[in-house]
């Protein structure tokens, strides 16, 4: 059996925890049908962040979506989030089974 | 004779110092917090359940007030030491409001030294998280140009609906009233059944979560020269001035010794839980590292080591 695989854009947004909530606003608002969080640790332009208490923590969000959804978000974060929170985001293909679910 | 607590707190410091390996589970330190919130509400609660509401509302009203007042009296002080609109703001709101720690060590330290304070604090601590908030992110919405800038152009995302919301029903609050009504309610015979876990092993966690913030501290100390004598110099000067403003509250309002104690203790301390989270949404462009540094990395180590043991002779002084 030969399963079809379909074009789709993935997402990651790594920011503060504390806009965790305002993200997954926006994101489904901007027409993401879904979105997985995880909770992570790092360096960047901002610092290290360790997360180990409440204003320490960093997220990975990751989203899988149409490219032109992709970029609105994408847009939009740079736009409301990016001057005053810590905030990387990456693009990349990925390939999915059931395009319906994005 | 120091406190067994603050060597925890200090054993963190070192681990952090010296680069120990040793970290905290995140759920434990959750676990922790969530536990000794509830357990401070709960005491406080008890004590609630035996006395008119009523009776306390000069006392409520008076905290709240001081509070509130604590960020516009910093406010100027901070700009006059060339701090931003925002980070004054934001910074006059850590001290507006409380921490909860500190607290707890204030009384475990009042109940080594046999120092009888009023039982129902708890209230004071609930009632003082939230009000100084709404001070700062008023003077940053009043002050801040860049604020003022928003209001023109882009909308600042968080409105005062979604501050209520966070700072309300933001776990502290949260769990620290929840944890008086539950205690009111239930009483002294109610909660019986939950005391094991609850009030008796309350000092050996309170010991445990110092240890983590030793650690959590001591990685802001690097901070601390990074913001060099002006973040020092609020975090050691702020919290005795505040101290006397408190003891001088807890005074009028006729308080006993413990609790002038306390009052004052409250006025110093820095929130580092409620407030980190309420600023950064509020008042987004304000500097969050050096807010954290100041409350958690020096005013917090300050208090515990240095202030608390004054705040009680200060309080003995007063009520003589």
């Amino acid at each position: 059996m030969s399963l079809t695989k379909h074009p789709r854009k993935l997402l990651v947004i790594i920011a503060e925890s504390l806009i965790e909530s305002l993200l997954i606003d926006d994101v489904m608002h901007m027409g993401a049908h879904g979105y997985t969080v995880t909770d992570v640790r790092g360096r960047g332009a901002s610092g290290t962040r360790e997360g180990n208490w409440e204003a320490d923590r960093t997220i990975r969000m990751e989203v899988v979506c149409d490219t032109d959804v992709a970029d609105q978000i994408g847009a939009h974060i740079l736009e409301k989030y990016a001057r005053h929170y810590g905030v990387t985001m990456y693009f990349s293909d990925v390939q999915v089974f059931r395009p319906e679910k994005f | 004779m120091i406190d067994v607590v603050i060597f925890f707190f200090i054993l963190g410091v070192i681990a952090r110092l010296a680069k120990s390996d040793l970290r905290l589970p995140e759920a434990l330190y959750e676990t922790l917090s969530i536990y000794l919130l509830l357990a401070i509400g709960l005491k406080g609660g008890i004590e609630l359940s035996r006395q008119p509401l009523g009776d306390l509302l000069p006392q409520m009203g008076a905290t709240a007030l001081l509070s509130f007042v604590i960020p516009f009296l910093l406010y100027p002080v901070f700009r006059g030491l060339r701090l931003g609109a925002a980070d004054s703001a934001a910074l006059g709101a850590h001290f507006g409001s409380v921490s909860v720690v500190t607290f707890a060590v204030v009384t475990a330290n009042l109940a080594q030294r046999d120092i009888p304070y009023e039982s129902h604090a708890a209230l004071w601590v609930a009632i003082m998280e939230a009000p100084g908030l709404v001070a700062g992110v008023l003077l940053a919405r009043l002050f801040s140009r860049e604020d003022n800038a928003n209001r023109t152009g882009q909308p600042n995302p968080m409105g005062w609906g979604k501050l209520a919301h966070d700072v309300f029903f933001g776990k502290s609050v949260l769990l620290l009233i929840g944890g008086l009504i539950i205690g009111a309610i239930a009483g002294e015979a109610g909660t019986a059944p939950i005391k094991a876990v609850f009030i008796d092993p309350f000092k050996g966690v309170l010991a445990l979560f110092l240890l983590e913030l030793g650690l959590v501290a001591g990685g802001r100390l690097a901070e601390v020269k990074r913001f060099g004598l002006v973040a020092l110099g609020i975090g050691v000067i702020v919290p005795p001035v505040l101290a006397c403003i408190g003891a001088a509250v807890g005074w009028l309002l006729g308080l006993s010794t413990g609790g002038v104690a306390v009052l004052a203790t409250l006025a110093a301390s820095a929130s580092y839980i409620a407030a980190p989270t309420a600023m950064r949404i509020a008042v987004p462009q304000a500097n969050a590292a050096l807010s954290i540094t100041v409350s958690l990395g020096i005013a917090f180590p300050f208090n515990l080591v240095v202030g608390i043991p004054a705040y009680i002779w200060l309080a003995n002084t007063i009520t003589g």
